[in-house]
């Protein structure tokens, strides 16, 4: 079966079996493995991406429901040059360990914090709250997270 | 501006973030090799019987499937796997577990069978049209002894018992008189480490020079080499091991599983690369589980509160093998039984008893958690009966600076020694106690406002680490102005790019920019001992200050011939050596083979962090559920390298063992059959189970063992976990009377203790 | 774990949908938020020979408030309903209930008829349906139809659904506005299954409770009301000898099962301290240790 997404910007057409997830279709068609899977039954979230905006677990969505949606991974909210303000602000409370978590927590953390640069520490570990981490024991995350929000606040304040 | 000799001890950012974060990390499900075909394993259902027939007849016809390989295809004699150290070959043998079940199945996830296919779904499809026959026996779902067992796991040995190991120390009285005796029976839970990635394996047969590459190696590559190049008949040099990025270790990934050998061998088979990845209903059932024992342990102290003896017998749950590691974990138990405590008289015994389970290993703190516990649970129950105050009780009997080296008991066979080497035990204990506000906090207990049972509790502990026997470091200069340092450590997240690179640059005098640290894979050394038992730090630095040493010297001695003149003359500076008259020359205009330098860090005496954590917690009587309101840990590591990730590594312990204290468990029915398959089963702490959390870390009182003076400190944060937690309950509920000597200490526990005590 | 094969099929309309479930007799599932099915699928406990994915059939995702009640359509996710402010003021025990479904990251896709159609024992939705007796509608190939969120529940992963139908909606009756509520559960940790749930409203008439409504989750093989609970505190006041009496009756009254998370023991004790709790801080007495630390 065909299915068209856009992911990261780019426009890629894939031929699946209906019962390719999201997840495995990020990982070994479009080959983009910043997205990792791990238990594949929608619990540990290592495999979050956002999808029209929202973070989802890729291994609970099929490939082909994916069909004319807009999916964003680690990659695409990564560059070559530097890290962003975000990672850096995980890189400076060492909120990443073995790192295989990692790319899921950052994208529901990008969520999080463009929806809502305010969120404060309750509401940044209900949503932490979906991902398992086993190296960190998340109080590192928690900080990163939180410390990044002015970066949010501050690219919301220059939105036009 | 270059900062020289100052990386150690910097909470230094680390470099493997820069690629893990932008999710540029290499892990094993990301390597892929043309022409692969992927390997899903079959997995006994049946906990315990005789494997009379696997038939792949129809399995063989599915689309995609390449090969079924069964215990056939591996023939006799059938390759077991060994214990990894401190053995007794004659005596074990007989239990090790062979790579895939041939004429008996002794627990629910032993493989039966590999379906190799051109994609991981139709292997999976293949699985359900494979038919097994057993003929079920009765499964041993309990290691205590003294019944005859359900049935035999292995009938020639006419017991379930493989070996007893005796921990001992001083010959003195057994005989008490006039003393506080106090005898408990524990049991603890059954858990494993469960990291975030599973296992995986991408094996690659070079048909034409007869070699093997096993992609996905881990914590002790060398080792695993070793034990690969026996089992499947090639030579050791005709195997490389290589590791990628790591996704989690804590002591269960990377020991010597029967996927170590099937993989590479169905690589050879075929002639094709064979890629396997662990799912994680597998994973529950396949990789090690641990922390199950069930003991009798007696303390005796005199009435004024002197410890004078620890005694006892612990059963530990083997599982239904002795695999590489099942030893450690039962010898620590009852080695390291007496902490950091003064207690003159050992006598320990520990029977490795085998059962229809999962095989285990060891898993972080192997069988110190435990120990802790039981013996934390013991000074205070001592405490309370001889009304002796709990913090006083502990500190007269914790070893002293001038007592060190202190003997702890010997374990054998074979017999192993073990001493504590430096610190200050007392002084870490009034530092957790300042922290936690002992004074105020104490005072909160029993019921409170609030409707809840508040209690606190304090418990001290060892950490034993830096295992040798040795380690291995080579720094090469390169060309382009760098410094590759490569060590035989293995990578499990916590960081070694970084530390060993701070080390690296000090011990070189250079800037850390400069360097780039290779680790894990066997193409980089000649030997190496991986990462395990808190040694990376320890070892591999250790070694990599000899190297730097080797290296130095290498450089005065070509530079010196560059610039004409004697080696004496010599300045170094950052990577520019500097001869007489303003004459230089740069390392990476030196580089050449000869411009390296190799160190080999040898020794045979472990180093031992130490600390205390106090807890207080409030307990729900309405539900059982305990909140952890305050969680304090405050440990002394000999020197610090990078405050950052140490601190990283014990709070990420605290939140590990709190998960085996209250969270997890591996249950298993009567059948044998194991009753957990998914998270919603296994349950692992999230962000918000244990938000209050606290860890100091120093670095105060190096060791002696080690040019570094550093001690391993990465298991310390969960010794003594559910040890504190036990007793602040014990305290929080003592209106009730109850003594919780079993764990997990989940609500439904706890409610049970309030509501229907026995 | 990866899944079975299936086809997949993607309708433009809900009649195509049930015709595509007729024609599989009984072989086939729809799929929305797939947040239940697709953990069914990946443990391989579910092999459909078809799915069928209602993501472009259109007018199932209205959140309608009208004086006579709350419709939800099928495809109203969670995340509609905690955004929904609108809802929050008019049906405040639903986005109570929200809160405590999973996680965030599911919340996204999972949606109000996933839940009711999986029909879990222990999920929160179908016990706030059943509390509030709440209409489901259904479509298939017979027709039209709708049934009492009462009768609807059969069993664990059971409802009255045939293989043909399909939830097009649910209707919640209409919720004044002094109406006294509570939801409460104990769950191990944030968004896991609960332990043990309960769900109750009343009006009071005369300081007296009245239209006593009691339902609990989590503790059988499907929500239950409780009927016998609902008796001790119908029309008679929040004393704390009515609250005593509620709780015990509503202990004797669930026969939860024993399983590796809990005795039946235990579960009864839930339900009679979540009951406690709620009736309390209800009454306005002070409501120590909250049962949920979450």
């Amino acid at each position: 079966m065909r299915t068209d997404v856009e992911i990261n910007g780019k426009l890629f057409s894939f031929e699946v079996e209906p019962r390719t997830t999201l997840a495995d279709c990020l990982r070994y068609k479009a080959k983009l493995t910043g997205t990792h899977v791990s238990c594949a039954h929608g619990f540990c979230g290592a495999c979050t991406v956002l999808v029209d905006g929202q973070p989802v677990r890729s291994c609970l969505m099929l490939a082909v429901q994916a069909d004319q949606c807009s999916v964003l991974t680690i990659e695409g909210i990564s560059n070559d040059d530097d890290l962003t303000p975000l990672q850096k602000s995980f890189r400076k409370c060492h909120a990443a360990q073995c790192g295989f978590c990692s790319p899921g927590i950052l994208m529901s953390a990008h969520a999080l914090l463009t929806s809502e640069p305010d969120a404060d520490e309750d509401r940044v570990r209900e949503v932490l709250s979906g991902h398992l981490c086993r190296c960190t024991g998340y109080i590192p995350i928690v900080q990163a997270i939180l410390e990044a929000r002015p970066a949010y606040k501050k690219q919301q304040s220059e939105l036009p | 501006m270059t900062k020289v000799n100052s990386f150690i001890g910097a909470p230094i950012e680390r470099v493997e973030d820069l690629r893990l974060l932008r999710g540029k990390g290499t892990f094993i499900d990301d390597v892929e090799r043309d022409g692969m075909v992927r390997a899903v394993i079959l997995r006994s259902n049946v906990a315990h019987g005789i494997l009379r027939n696997v038939d792949t007849s129809a399995a063989r016809q599915m689309p995609g499937v390449v090969a079924v390989l069964t215990a056939r295809d591996i023939g006799t004699p059938m390759p077991t796997i060994p214990l990894r150290h401190m053995t007794v070959p004659d005596v074990v043998r007989p239990y090790e577990q062979p790579v895939i079940a041939a004429t008996k199945v002794r627990y629910v996830g032993e493989p039966l069978a590999v379906v190799l296919a051109a994609t991981h779904e139709e292997a999976e499809d293949a699985l359900e049209h494979i038919q097994v026959e057993i003929e079920p026996f009765p499964a041993v779902v309990s290691c205590r002894a003294f019944q005859p067992p359900a049935a035999l796991l292995f009938e020639p040995t006419g017991t379930n018992c493989a070996i007893t190991y005796h921990a001992k120390r001083g010959s003195g009285p057994t005989d008490f008189p006039d003393c506080y005796v106090r005898r408990e029976r524990f049991t603890t839970n059954r858990h494993t480490a469960a990291p975030i990635e599973l296992r995986g394996l991408l094996a690659e047969w070079d048909d034409g020079n007869g070699r093997v590459t096993v992609n996905g190696a881990a914590k002790v590559p060398f080792t695993t080499r070793r034990i690969l190049s026996k089992l499947i008949g090639l030579p050791i040099e005709a195997i490389d091991m290589i590791e990628c990025d790591v996704g989690g270790g804590f002591g269960v990934r990377g020991e010597f599983f029967p996927e170590d050998f099937l993989i590479p061998f169905a690589a050879r088979l075929l002639k094709r690369p064979v890629k396997w990845i662990e799912d994680f209903r597998e994973h529950l059932m396949a990789t090690n589980h641990s922390r199950e024992y069930d003991a009798d342990i007696e303390l005796v102290c005199k009435r004024d509160g002197t410890l004078l003896a620890l005694r006892g017998h612990v059963f530990a749950d083997i599982g239904a093998y002795l695999r590489s590691t099942a030893n450690v974990g039962p010898r620590n138990i009852a080695q390291f039984m007496s902490g950091p405590y003064r207690i003159p008289e050992i006598d320990i015994d520990v029977s490795l008893m085998m059962t229809n389970k999962s095989p285990t290993g060891t898993y972080r703190g192997p069988g110190r958690f435990e120990g802790d516990y039981m013996r934390e649970r013991l000074l205070d129950l001592a405490a309370a009966d001889l009304g002796i105050d709990r913090v006083e009780f502990r500190r007269r009997n914790l070893v002293t600076a001038d007592e060190m080296p202190y003997q702890l008991s010997s374990i054998s066979p074979p017999e192993v020694a073990a001493y504590l080497d430096s610190g200050n035990y007392s002084q870490t204990l009034t530092h957790c106690l300042e922290q936690f506000d002992w004074e105020t906090k104490s005072k909160r207990q029993g019921l409170q406002d609030d409707g809840r049972y508040w209690g606190v509790a304090i418990g001290c502990f060892v950490e034993g680490g830096g295992s040798g026997p040795l380690e291995n470091a080579r720094m090469v200069v390169g060309t382009d102005g760098s410094i590759a340092v490569y060590v035989g450590s293995a990578i499990v997240g916590q960081g070694v790019e970084t530390v060993m690179a701070q080390i690296s640059a000090d011990s070189l005098g250079i800037d850390m920019a400069h360097i780039r640290v290779f680790h894990g894979s066997t193409t980089y050394l000649p030997d190496g001992y991986g990462s395990s038992h808190s040694r990376a730090t320890v070892m591999a630095g250790s070694a990599i200050t000899l190297a730097a040493e080797e290296l130095k010297k290498a450089v005065r001695k070509s530079a010196a011939l560059r610039l004409n003149c004697a080696e004496a003359d010599v300045v170094l500076r950052d990577t520019t050596a500097h001869g007489p008259n303003g004459s230089s020359v740069t390392w990476s205009e030196l580089a050449s083979e000869e411009l390296a330098g190799f160190g080999t860090f040898k020794h045979k005496k472990n180093t031992y962090a130490y600390g205390s954590q106090a807890v207080q917690i409030a307990v729900n009587p309405g539900t059982g559920h305990i909140e952890v309101v305050d969680y304090v840990s405050t440990a002394d590591v000999g020197r610090v390298v990078n405050p950052l990730t140490l601190k990283g590594q014990v709070i990420g312990a605290m939140v590990q063992g709190l998960g085996g204290t209250l969270l997890e468990h591996l249950c298993y029915a009567e059948d044998g059959q194991l009753l957990v398959g998914s998270h919603a089963d296994y349950l692992m702490p999230s962000a918000t189970d244990f938000p209050n959390l606290r860890a100091f870390v120093k670095g105060e009182y190096p060791s002696p063992n080690n040019p570094l003076g550093v001690k391993g400190g990465g298991e310390g944060g969960l010794i003594c976990t559910a040890a504190v937690i036990s007793n602040a309950l014990a305290s929080a509920l003592s209106e009730f009377g109850v003594s919780p000597t079993s764990l997990p200490l989940s609500p439904p526990r706890v409610w049970e203790m309030i509501h229907q005590p026995r | 774990m990866k899944l079975p094969k299936f086809d997949y099929a993607c309708p433009a309309t809900i009649e195509e949908a049930v015709a595509l479930l007729a024609r599989a007799d009984g072989t086939a599932r729809p799929i929305s938020g797939g947040q239940s099915l697709m953990p069914m699928l990946a443990f391989r406990l579910v092999q459909p020979s078809l799915l069928v994915d209602l993501r472009h059939v259109p007018g199932l995702a209205a959140i309608t408030i009208g004086n006579d009640g709350v419709h939800l359509g099928a495809k109203v996710r969670w995340c509609d309903i905690e955004t929904s402010a609108a809802l929050q003021a008019a049906q405040p025990i639903l986005t109570a209930a929200v809160r405590h479904i999973a996680h965030h990251q599911i919340r996204t896709r999972g949606t109000i008829g996933g839940s009711i159609a999986h029909a879990d024992p222990a999920a929160e939705m179908p016990c706030v349906a059943v509390l509030c007796d709440a209409e489901i509608e259904i479509v298939g190939s017979a027709g039209k139809r709708k049934i009492p969120a009462t009768s609807f529940f059969k069993g664990p992963l059971m409802t009255a659904l045939q293989p043909d139908e399909l939830i097009t909606g649910i209707r919640f009756p209409a919720w004044p506005a002094q109406r006294r509520w509570a939801f409460e559960e104990f769950a191990r940790r944030r968004g896991d299954f609960a332990l043990a749930g309960i769900a109750m409203f009343f009006d009071m008439r005369d300081d007296k409770a009245s239209n006593v409504h009691i339902a609990a989750f989590g503790i059988g093989d499907t929500p239950l009301r409780l009927a016998n609970a609902e008796a001790a505190l119908n029309n008679r006041p929040l004393t704390e000898a009515v609250i005593k009496a509620c709780c015990r009756a509503g202990h004797q009254e669930v026969d939860p099962p024993d399983d590796i998370h809990g005795s039946s023991a235990y579960r009864r004790g839930l339900v009679d301290y979540l009951l406690g709790q709620s009736l309390r801080r209800l009454a306005g007495h002070s409501a120590k240790a909250g049962a949920n630390a979450h």
